[in-house]
């Protein structure tokens, strides 16, 4: 049997009476990207956390090469958190020696790739966000780890640098790492082989981006003036998504629609839901987005 | 130059005319021309250093042009949520919106009504007395957007809305957008997200300061150059430098139009800015001198 680089099963994480992680079951194989879609609130960055071996379950089992977290499956994982996690006042190459010496690894896993030779003495906190991107990604890449886990890695970034980022995250895929990625973009999902989404601590959907969307319809309102269909279907108290001149009606059907929009001269069809459109159904039927703050 | 109309004057447009903005040896903006429009959501798009930020602060007031002309209506008839502010974190919600009440002159009752109607449709309304400062950041960004659209502006200049926002708190956002310009209002946001401008009805282009493409997303589409094409690998050699990810495949742009090209797919809003920032650079470093 391959061994798995991430596994949580039945892993459960509560903080007082608030349970943030309830019975999560989640596997990466190797060579295979995993992504996280939910909510604030949802549980993503304390199962990450979990994973990470910085937080300890309260009920169920992480395993990390099939072996609880430990010093050891850590040297084999590269992360980037949300904040990046680099130190502000050295420059690119001076992170990348940092990390390469705790990692125990040789000056070849402190080589400064190309693209960043450029900014040479410039300290990180100096640098545009997108290169400080790429310097994470080099810094978590460096040890060639098994698992990858990227907390919302392309936040704020244009859609070159955003495609070159992806790049980077495949090729260490086809090499044999395990990746997991979060995410609040879903255009990105189409680049995970695989999609888990969370809802209030719990796992509500798993699968590709196909499967999870399914067969969900939505409704769409072409009226004569938008704004005052987007005012009826408002007063009527239905969620309504503006695109363009045509309105998206999520969870109402259309002669439901219909009816909220009176005498107002529009059309109104069934579409078939976008991935994020079937986000928000999964995450609103479960009633809770917001943890504790 | 900077043109402020009177207060609560309705125009045909506001926006910029030949703008540039200096800072030092930057050229932050470089002969910028945009219009927003009343009723209508204009998305200005770009990655880091795009120009994104100083156009904002000029259309808002915050910041004089080192040339051209800016059209926006007076303060008072304008609103203002800078990048990543734009909210008192030691006061609590229902204060934040108070102050900006007494700021805007907006009688109290009134202030009152329309302050509770917007934190419902939010889902804010069990927050009220929440420092803003403990919001998460979802939260944070809605009661930044409600302040600065609190005393129905004229002109609504959102810096980022939506950065770094999960998916639900974007849809609540929006709502408060679509609001705004069901309402009348011009509303221009900065945003790195393709999705969110292909919902827009106008779109700006900015890189390096300079105007890669704008107008509606359907036209930016239809000027895209060349032909598009699917690989499911990387071309090797010098179109490679054409190609990026997109889904798991390779997009693959040629400059040439080649008419009947079996492979040819119909680019899409985020194609057509990737083809735009992509065809800038080429032009800018030469082949065989690029660092990849």
């Amino acid at each position: 049997m391959t061994e798995l680089p991430a596994q949580a099963m039945a892993v459960t994480r509560a903080f007082g009476h608030f349970v943030a992680v309830d019975q999560v079951d989640l596997e990466v194989r190797p060579g295979e990207v995993v992504g996280l879609l939910g909510a604030n609130g949802a549980g993503k960055t304390t199962l990450i956390r979990l994973l990470l071996g910085l937080l300890h379950p309260s009920g169920g089992e992480i395993r990390l090469f099939g072996e609880p977290p430990s010093r050891r499956t850590r040297r084999r994982i590269g992360y980037v958190p949300q904040g990046l996690g680099l130190y502000d006042d050295l420059t690119p190459a001076e992170n990348l020696a940092f990390s390469a010496a705790a990692f125990g690894e040789g000056p070849e896993a402190a080589a400064v790739p190309a693209p960043l030779r450029r900014y040479g003495g410039t300290v990180v906190g100096a640098l545009p966000l997108g290169v400080q991107r790429t310097v994470a990604f080099a810094e978590a890449l460096a040890h060639r780890p098994d698992l990858l886990v990227l907390d919302e890695p392309t936040s704020g970034v244009d859609p070159l640098a955003r495609a070159r980022l992806w790049e980077t995250v495949a090729k260490a895929a086809t090499a044999g790492a395990g990746v997991l990625v979060t995410t609040h973009y879903m255009d990105e999902a189409g680049e995970c082989d695989r999609l888990v989404v969370m809802a209030a601590g719990r796992v509500v959907a798993r699968g590709t981006a196909r499967e999870i969307t399914g067969d969900a319809r939505i409704s769409v309102v072409e009226a004569g003036s938008w704004a005052a269909a987007f005012g009826a279907l408002e007063a009527a108290g239905l969620p309504v998504a503006l695109v363009g001149r045509t309105l998206r009606v999520p969870g109402a059907p259309p002669d439901a629609v219909r009816r909220a929009l009176g005498d107002l001269p529009a059309t109104v069809t069934s579409a078939p839901a976008t991935l994020e459109e079937r986000f928000f159904e999964l995450t609103l039927s479960s009633g809770k987005t917001e943890g504790p703050s | 130059m900077t043109a402020p109309g009177a207060a609560g004057s309705a125009a045909d447009w506001w926006g910029t005319e030949d703008v540039c903005v200096r800072f030092g040896g930057t050229l932050a903006l470089d002969h910028v021309w945009f219009r927003a429009e009343p009723g209508r959501v204009s998305a200005v798009v770009g990655g880091d250093g795009a120009g994104r930020t100083t156009l904002l602060r000029c259309l808002a007031g915050a910041l004089a042009p080192s040339r051209g002309r800016v059209r926006r209506p007076a303060p008072a008839a304008t609103g203002y949520l800078s990048a990543g502010s734009g909210t008192y974190p030691d006061l609590t919600v229902n204060e934040n919106l108070a102050f900006r009440a007494t700021a805007y002159q907006i009688p109290p009752q009134r202030a009152r009504e329309r302050s509770a109607e917007l934190l419902a449709r939010a889902g804010l309304d069990r927050v009220g007395d929440r420092l803003a400062g403990q919001l998460s950041g979802g939260m944070r960004q809605k009661l930044g957007v409600i302040a600065a659209m609190l005393h129905r502006p004229d002109l609504l200049v959102l810096d980022e809305p939506t950065t770094g926002v999960d998916p639900v708190s974007r849809a609540d956002l929006w709502w408060l957008i679509t609001h705004a310009a069901a309402g009348g209002a011009a509303v221009v946001l900065a945003t790195s997200y393709l999705d969110e401008a292909e919902r827009a009805h106008d779109v700006l282009v900015l890189d390096a300061g300079t105007v890669l493409a704008s107008g509606t997303p359907e036209q930016i589409v239809a000027a895209t150059p060349g032909t598009l094409t699917v690989t499911s690998e990387r071309p090797a050699g010098e179109a490679g430098r054409r190609a990026w990810r997109r889904e798991g495949r390779w997009r693959v742009w040629d400059p040439a139009t080649a008419p009947g090209d079996a492979r040819a797919v119909e680019p899409d809003l985020q194609d057509a800015v990737t083809v735009a920032i992509l065809a800038r650079e080429l032009a800018l470093v030469p082949a065989g001198e690029e660092s990849r």
